[in-house]
């Protein structure tokens, strides 16, 4: 395997990290442009999330909203957006992954609040809750764990996606992989290849086991209650 | 002169760039065809292949919980993968083709698919199933006439969901030169943000994902003609 010694000669090279466009600067790009994706995401999706699964309407919506969204190539989008008068850039991507990021958060918060038992609502209703209270003491801790699904998914799937905006002369670690195909370099693709996917790793890790500290009540591991309900969220499961 | 240009706008912001340009669409129609022919090609390659791969996986991981484990652990470790990366690591073995992009399609795929086939063999009932036994149906009998069947619904809905997901990430397919109609967004990407190319491509993929979504759908209800009184 040449071309993994290839990879691992440039990952092992300091200069590779921390020249100008090394990692450490790509990689700085690339989680700033996530995390104010995921964060306006958040922003959006969950208030009205929280709302339509507490009135209890507007289901179709939410499941129309998601499977729309997963037939618009994230392509289109990051270079529609880099074509607006915004120009291309690290707006452009953050408002473009932030607006795929929004179905999954918002479907799966309302399908957190949607899912919880009523007699538990009619019980804080009987015990003199207003409608604010029961929104915010009984639903959202009930809640929760299914709304930081959809988070993680959202969060997993924007660190995943924002690779591609190298493809429109954006930033973060998509760069070094498309840099490596233009200059035919493929120990650089490789390794580019081998940090995003560590970096979607670790995203995934990371936010499994912050949704696992979040989780009232029993606990377990978060991985197995993501697949037991995934179906009955009508599927938060997006392209990368 | 200079100094003209310097208070004039950009060219690429005088030059009229409308983002719908039928003429675009009916000049360049034989650039168009053979790039949605790739698109459609490589996304029904994708499927067929993933289909192929995922049912035997998931009978596997039906029998045993022991199997189940690792087959399912497995396509959420490949479905983390962003596509770029997953392309980035095919691409130094099978060099700049569609087999590439191929590859990197029928693998998340078979993800989405392996989940949906084994969710809708679980969801057969057990008593069904002896039944089925009881009747002296065989293994494979029970499997093609009775399981298979009852699986069809969510069997359908993976498909659904693999294709529309599977069309859409055709386009990444630019990096190494095989991205179907996404080679139309970069393409007028680079050709001085040649808006009307982009959107051609942009909505080309959107048709061509609810094309194909409203044919599974229609498959799935010609296939299971007993759910239709109680679903609709």
């Amino acid at each position: 395997m040449n071309l993994l010694q290839d990879a691992v000669r440039y990952l092992n090279d300091p200069f590779n990290w921390t020249r100008a466009n090394g990692i450490v600067e790509l990689l700085g790009q690339h989680l700033r442009i996530s995390a104010l994706a995921v964060l306006a995401a958040m922003a959006i999706g969950i208030p009205v999330g929280a709302l339509l699964g507490h009135v209890g309407r507007g289901g179709g919506f939410a499941v129309a909203l998601s499977n729309v969204s997963r037939a618009v190539p994230t392509l289109a989008l990051l270079t529609v957006f880099a074509v607006t008068p915004i120009g291309f850039g690290p707006t452009a991507t953050t408002i473009a992954l932030a607006l795929f990021a929004v179905p999954p958060v918002l479907t799966n918060t309302y399908v957190g609040f949607r899912g919880v038992d009523r007699d538990v609502v009619e019980a804080s209703r009987a015990m003199g809750m207003s409608g604010r209270q029961v929104l915010l003491r009984a639903e959202l801790p009930l809640a929760t764990p299914l709304m930081m699904t959809g988070v993680r998914t959202a969060a997993v799937q924007v660190v995943a996606t924002a690779t591609l905006a190298a493809l429109v002369a954006g930033g973060g670690l998509g760069r070094i992989i498309t840099l490596g195909f233009r200059q035919q370099d493929y120990g650089a693709v490789l390794a580019g290849a081998i940090v995003v996917a560590v970096l979607a790793l670790l995203t995934e890790l990371l936010l499994a086991a912050v949704s696992w500290a979040l989780t009232p009540g029993e606990k377990r591991l978060p991985f197995g209650r993501v697949r037991a309900r995934r179906a009955a969220a009508a599927g938060a499961a997006a392209q990368r | 002169m200079l100094s003209a240009a310097s208070t004039m706008v950009l060219a690429v912001d005088a030059a009229p760039n409308p983002w719908f340009d039928p003429s675009y669409v009916s000049g360049n129609w034989d650039t168009i065809l053979p790039l949605l022919g790739e698109h459609v090609r490589l996304t029904v390659a994708a499927v067929v292949l993933g289909t192929v791969l995922a049912f035997p996986l998931a009978l596997l991981a039906r029998r045993s919980r022991w199997l189940a484990g690792p087959v399912l652990g497995l396509s959420t470790l490949i479905y983390t993968i962003p596509s770029l990366a997953m392309f980035a690591f095919v691409a130094p073995v099978t060099g700049l083709t569609a087999t590439t992009v191929l590859i990197g399609l029928v693998l998340y795929s078979l993800v989405i698919l392996v989940r949906n086939f084994l969710a809708g063999l679980q969801s057969v009932p057990a008593d069904v199933r002896e039944a089925a036994l009881g009747m002296g149906y065989g293994r494979a009998r029970t499997l093609w006439q009775v399981e298979v069947p009852l699986a069809l619904p969510s069997i359908m809905a993976g498909l659904r969901v693999a294709t529309v997901s599977t069309v859409a990430l055709v386009t990444v397919g630019v990096i190494v030169g095989h991205g179907g109609l996404g080679q139309l967004i970069t393409g007028g990407f680079a050709a001085n943000f040649y808006r009307a190319e982009i959107v051609t491509g942009a909505v080309g993929c959107v048709l061509l994902a609810l094309l194909a979504d409203l044919l599974l759908a229609w498959v799935g209800r010609a296939l299971t003609p007993w759910s239709r009184g109680a679903r609709s």
